[in-house]
């Protein structure tokens, strides 16, 4: 089933002219038809232009014209905007907005041939680490329905597991693409603040946005990031530094650091060990591990909750209703809770006591990082330290995306790259994913972890499991 | 699932520092919320007032406040003009305009 | 109990860059068709940026440099989050607590100082049209000017008559457009002022408790009204006793008179914070001297010189500097001149008193306007002695009265023999022949 296949394998058999991108596209078009009713990955589907791309891909391919993703295609998370297909960060304030230009990481997957499948299905603004907050219903996680997919980029993440698409794009400001990974079971790059631009994202956090790339392998990652990546004369806070992708697979003598404070209490155990067994073959494919002591990673949630909300609160000021968009009263709870606490956190009287000392102990935190990784290469660490929770966990919290992603805040914060990895499953067949965290601009290193310990899982028994569409019961699964 | 517990009833009741004015607040943010909807958040918004409470523990004497994490400075474009949207394509997610203009109920205080 | 007057100001200038301040957009908006020089980023769609326009930062610290303010090596802009309409992003991008200029000056002819508090840069909103649609009251946006470059300048309350506030501003006005960064137009909106107005007893030196401050006014002949009348109606309220409010009142051309719009009870919250999209700014002392450099020749310089290597009074100097284009002109007419035997004094007649038009008239047109009249008469010099030495014996008295020291006597015989001509004569040639007669 062409579905089925990752980027690279689509690539090689358009090459090989094995088969063509519109079927490629069918297939996918097909799988979203007969599963998205029951996952409700996507928002918007968006099959006239995703046919009209795969024919145009196709012509190209016989005039012999490359590009990296050509005819490949793809979901993206609805933050992005995408010219005259609606775009709607799962917020009623959005429901009828046709953005008249591109998201430039838009621009650039179009530049490269993509197929625009659709708009996945996200926390509505991104708000959430469970796609629940979603003005349209939540997602539902493939491997076991009545679970959450993780978020915000639970669209994403879910499509790419269930085979409803060759890859996708997420977005992540702590954790909306890592920690949707690991409870979906595929891989997930939050690249370095700065390195993918955030021109036509809906913006969240700014200081803390990051687009990337959520797909089946490590080398799909790669290759999207190297389409993604690059300085924007529209985006002030983009690099200059290029993007040279060298992965080297060979850890023999690289160290990892392990941190006994992200195996914090609480963590599932299950989670815990599927981990560590992670780090066991690390060390047995050469790698050295060194403990290490890390900056508490619980202060994280307090920076994150008060610098995220304080930028929130600022940047959802311009839904007013009056150039595009319903009024403010269509903003969902979660929302409204975050701008609130984002308008308190700023006011008078407040700002050096919440948002100025959080961007202190923000310059904590990236001295923290910056001081460890003169000691080691990368750092693992669980990603989410709970499995997939399931749908209704969220209901009423005031704080659950920012408690849930505590593991992924700290390096969200410092502006580093992390990638997750599925690990291995549970025995209640839900997938455990394991993240790694590399120094700024260092996508390099963490896609080489990344990918030696995917080669060397291979054969591994847990990597035939299939997501099982259903809810699964109490017991043990089918596997 | 909270790997920190969330704060007690009781820690909230006697921590009347916290007394977050939601009524005030929504105001400053320009959110319209109605009366149920203002009880539920005071209590929301206080517990997460409360949690992130320990952020005090930190010591950032002699901290300064972390600039934007690249480092970079002095980002600018040049002062060249570039094509600007139609008339047509600006005003187009909205269906209030008027022969050009965006449109609104009369605003009777002037800034 | 007499009061003085206290006040501070707030000019707004409007740059003239080509884009805005933070995007690529058309800045050029007067009189265009509305909404049709915007762009995702000034018109705050979702997910648009904000990048710096070079030009502009640099066009503000200049005019930082010209009124001598200290440019801090580091700087940043920052959000000011507020809700109104004409407001696209519902944040204004300006500068708080680090500004491009700080603890500037500038001095007036009575030679008071005036402090500059700052000077820093935003973005200028949209504009907003009150009508009536029907039965219906509405408010009409256009966003053309939302994000065009505004250079903020902020006094000390330094201010005592609305005399010297005028000057100030015709002295802010003419150093910006020697800079050639703006129009500072009043009555075009490219130049705009806030006073802020208030009253202490004379003798005290503790700032009044209280400030009003007035917006609305467009022009500098309603400047001195708007201050009149605020002081007037302030002093009648203190004079009962009581305190005027701390509000912001709007001035009313029809009745020179100001209006309470809004009372300023409680200062709105902002909730400044520095704008994560724009990293900060990090200048070097070189960066900031080659800044100094582009400077041009400041008014007050200007004026020094001239008087100095003209021989020009203070009166023709100040008129010959009043913009730049005619203290260019001048120049360049006094350089030609200068190889004909033409006198800068002689130039600036032509231009100050035979008010020539620089539009019409090229300086070489100029220079040869001024020898032709010069040589109009086919005057040889014995004609001229003899009409000089026949004036000199028809008029002894005055002759007497110069040798006595009245300097006026000469110029009297100067028109008498000028009265002999139709044509112009050359009158220094006259008067100095006459002179060294007398002698």
């Amino acid at each position: 089933m062409l579905n089925r296949l990752s980027v690279k394998q689509v690539k090689n058999g358009l090459k090989e002219k094995r088969f063509s991108s519109l079927e490629v596209t069918k297939a996918c078009l097909d799988a979203i038809r007969k599963t998205d009713e029951k996952l409700h990955s996507f928002v918007t589907v968006s099959e006239e232009e995703a046919l009209r791309d795969a024919k145009n891909a196709d012509e190209k391919i016989s005039k012999g014209e490359d590009a990296p993703l050509q005819g490949i295609p793809l979901a993206i998370k609805d933050n992005f905007l995408t010219k005259d297909i609606r775009t709607t960060a799962s917020s009623k304030i959005l429901d009828e907005f046709m953005p008249t230009y591109d998201a430039t990481v838009v621009l650039k997957l179009k530049d490269a041939g993509m197929v625009i499948l659709g708009k996945t299905n996200m926390d509505a603004w991104a708000h959430g680490s469970s796609t629940e907050t979603s003005d349209y219903g939540a997602t539902r996680n493939p491997w076991d329905i009545s679970k959450l997919p993780g978020g915000s980029s639970g669209g994403s993440a879910a499509a790419v597991a269930a085979h409803q698409t060759i890859a996708a794009i997420g977005s992540e400001t702590a954790g909306s693409i890592r920690q949707p990974a690991s409870w979906c079971g595929v891989v997930g790059l939050k690249p370095t603040y700065g390195r993918v631009s955030r021109y036509g994202i809906v913006a969240m956090g700014s200081s803390l946005d990051s687009a990337g790339p959520i797909t089946k392998t490590v080398e799909d990652s790669a290759l999207i990031l190297s389409v993604l990546a690059g300085k924007d004369p529209k985006d002030a806070t983009t690099s200059p530094l290029k993007l040279k992708l060298k992965i080297e697979s060979d850890i023999k003598g690289l160290r990892i650091g392990v941190s006994p404070q992200y195996f914090i209490n609480g963590i599932d155990p299950e989670v815990e060990s599927g981990v560590k067994n992670a780090v066991k073959t690390f060390k047995e494919l050469g790698a050295e591990i060194k403990e290490l002591e890390l900056f508490d990673p619980n202060y994280a949630i307090d920076v994150y909750t008060i610098i995220q909300r304080s930028e929130v609160s600022s940047n959802l000021a311009r839904y007013d209703g009056i150039r595009f968009g319903k009024d403010r009263s269509y903003f969902g709870e979660e929302a409204k809770r975050r701008i609130m606490l984002g308008t308190y956190a700023l006011s008078s009287g407040y700002y050096d006591q919440y948002y100025n000392k959080a961007q202190k102990v923000r310059a904590i935190i990236i001295e923290d990082f910056r001081k460890a990784f003169e000691k080691v290469d990368v750092i693992i660490a669980p990603t989410s330290p709970s499995l997939p929770l399931p749908v209704g966990s969220t209901k009423d919290s005031s704080m659950f995306g920012e408690l849930a992603d505590v593991l992924v805040e700290p390096s969200s914060i410092a502006g580093l790259s992390g990638i997750n990895i599925p690990v291995g499953f549970s025995s209640s067949g839900l997938p455990i994913g394991a993240q790694i965290i590399g120094p700024q601009f260092q996508e390099n290193a963490i896609l080489g972890f990344a990918k030696s310990f995917e080669e060397n899982t291979q054969n591994a028994a847990w990597r035939k499991n299939e997501p099982s569409f259903t809810e699964v019961s109490k017991g043990k699964p089918n596997l | 699932m909270p790997i920190r517990q969330l704060p007690k009833e009781w820690e909230l009741k006697y921590n009347w520092l916290m007394k977050i004015n939601v009524k005030n607040v929504a105001r400053l943010a320009n959110l319209p919320v109605s009366i149920d909807e203002e009880k539920k958040f005071e209590k929301q918004l206080e517990e997460t007032l409360t949690y992130i409470e320990n952020l005090n523990e930190v010591d950032t004497t002699e901290v300064k406040p972390a600039d934007n994490v690249t480092g970079l400075t002095n980002i600018t474009r040049e002062d060249i003009v570039e094509p600007s949207l139609s008339q047509e394509e600006a005003l187009r997610n909205t269906k209030s305009t008027h022969r050009g203009f965006f449109k609104v109920k009369g605003i009777l205080d002037a800034k | 109990m007499k009061y003085e007057a206290v006040i501070g100001l707030e000019v707004h200038v409007e740059l003239k860059t080509k884009s805005k301040m933070f995007c690529s957009c058309n800045a050029d908006y007067f009189g265009k068709e509305p909404n049709t020089h915007t762009c995702p980023v000034c018109l705050g769609l979702p997910g648009a940026l904000p990048v710096p326009n070079r030009t502009a930062i640099e066009w503000c610290i200049m005019i930082g440099l010209a009124l001598n303010c200290e440019i801090p090596l580091y700087s940043k802009f920052d959000r000011k989050n507020y809700f109104y309409p004409d407001l696209a992003k519902g944040y204004q991008i300006s500068q708080y607590d680090e500004p491009f200029c700080k603890k500037g000056s500038i001095e007036l002819s009575n030679g008071k100082k005036i402090g500059l508090t700052r000077v820093h840069m935003e973005e200028d909103t949209g504009k907003l049209l009150h009508e009536t649609i029907g039965d219906e009251k509405v408010t009409l946006i256009d966003f053309n000017r939302s994000g065009v470059p505004l250079v903020e300048i902020v006094t000390e309350p330094h201010f005592k008559s609305s005399e010297d506030v005028v000057e100030y501003l015709k002295k802010l006005q003419q150093i910006v457009r020697y800079l050639g960064v703006s129009n500072a137009d009043m009555e075009r909106g490219d130049m705009r002022l806030e006073p802020n107005i208030s009253l202490r007893p004379v003798g005290s030196s503790d700032l009044p408790k209280y400030k009003v401050e007035i917006k609305n006014i467009n022009s500098f002949k309603f400047v001195s009204k708007a201050i009149e009348y605020e002081l007037n109606r302030q002093e009648e309220i203190l004079e009962k006793g009581e305190t005027p409010a701390q509000e912001t009142r709007g001035f009313v051309e029809a009745s020179n008179s100001t209006v309470s719009q809004r009372t300023k009870e409680e200062a709105s919250d902002y909730r400044y914070f520095p704008d994560p999209d724009i990293p900060p700014f990090r200048w070097t002392a070189d960066y900031i001297e080659e800044l100094k450099k582009q400077i041009p020749e400041l008014p007050h310089v200007k004026v020094a010189r001239f008087k100095k290597d003209y021989s020009l009074n203070d009166y023709d100097s100040e008129i010959l500097t009043r913009d730049n284009a005619l203290s260019s002109y001048f120049e360049k007419s006094v350089e030609i001149g200068s190889k004909k035997g033409i006198l800068p004094k002689q130039i600036a007649n032509a231009l100050i008193n035979k008010a020539v038009d620089p539009e019409n008239v090229s300086p070489e047109e100029l220079v040869e306007q001024i020898t032709v009249s010069n040589q109009t008469t086919s005057l040889s010099d014995d004609d001229l002695n003899r009409i000089i030495n026949n004036v000199l014996k028809q008029n002894k008295k005055a002759v007497e009265d110069y040798k006595k020291g009245k300097e006026n006597a000469i110029m009297f015989l100067v028109g008498q023999v000028m009265r002999q001509f139709p044509e112009k004569i050359d009158a220094d040639k006259v008067k100095a022949s006459l002179l060294a007669k007398i002698k």
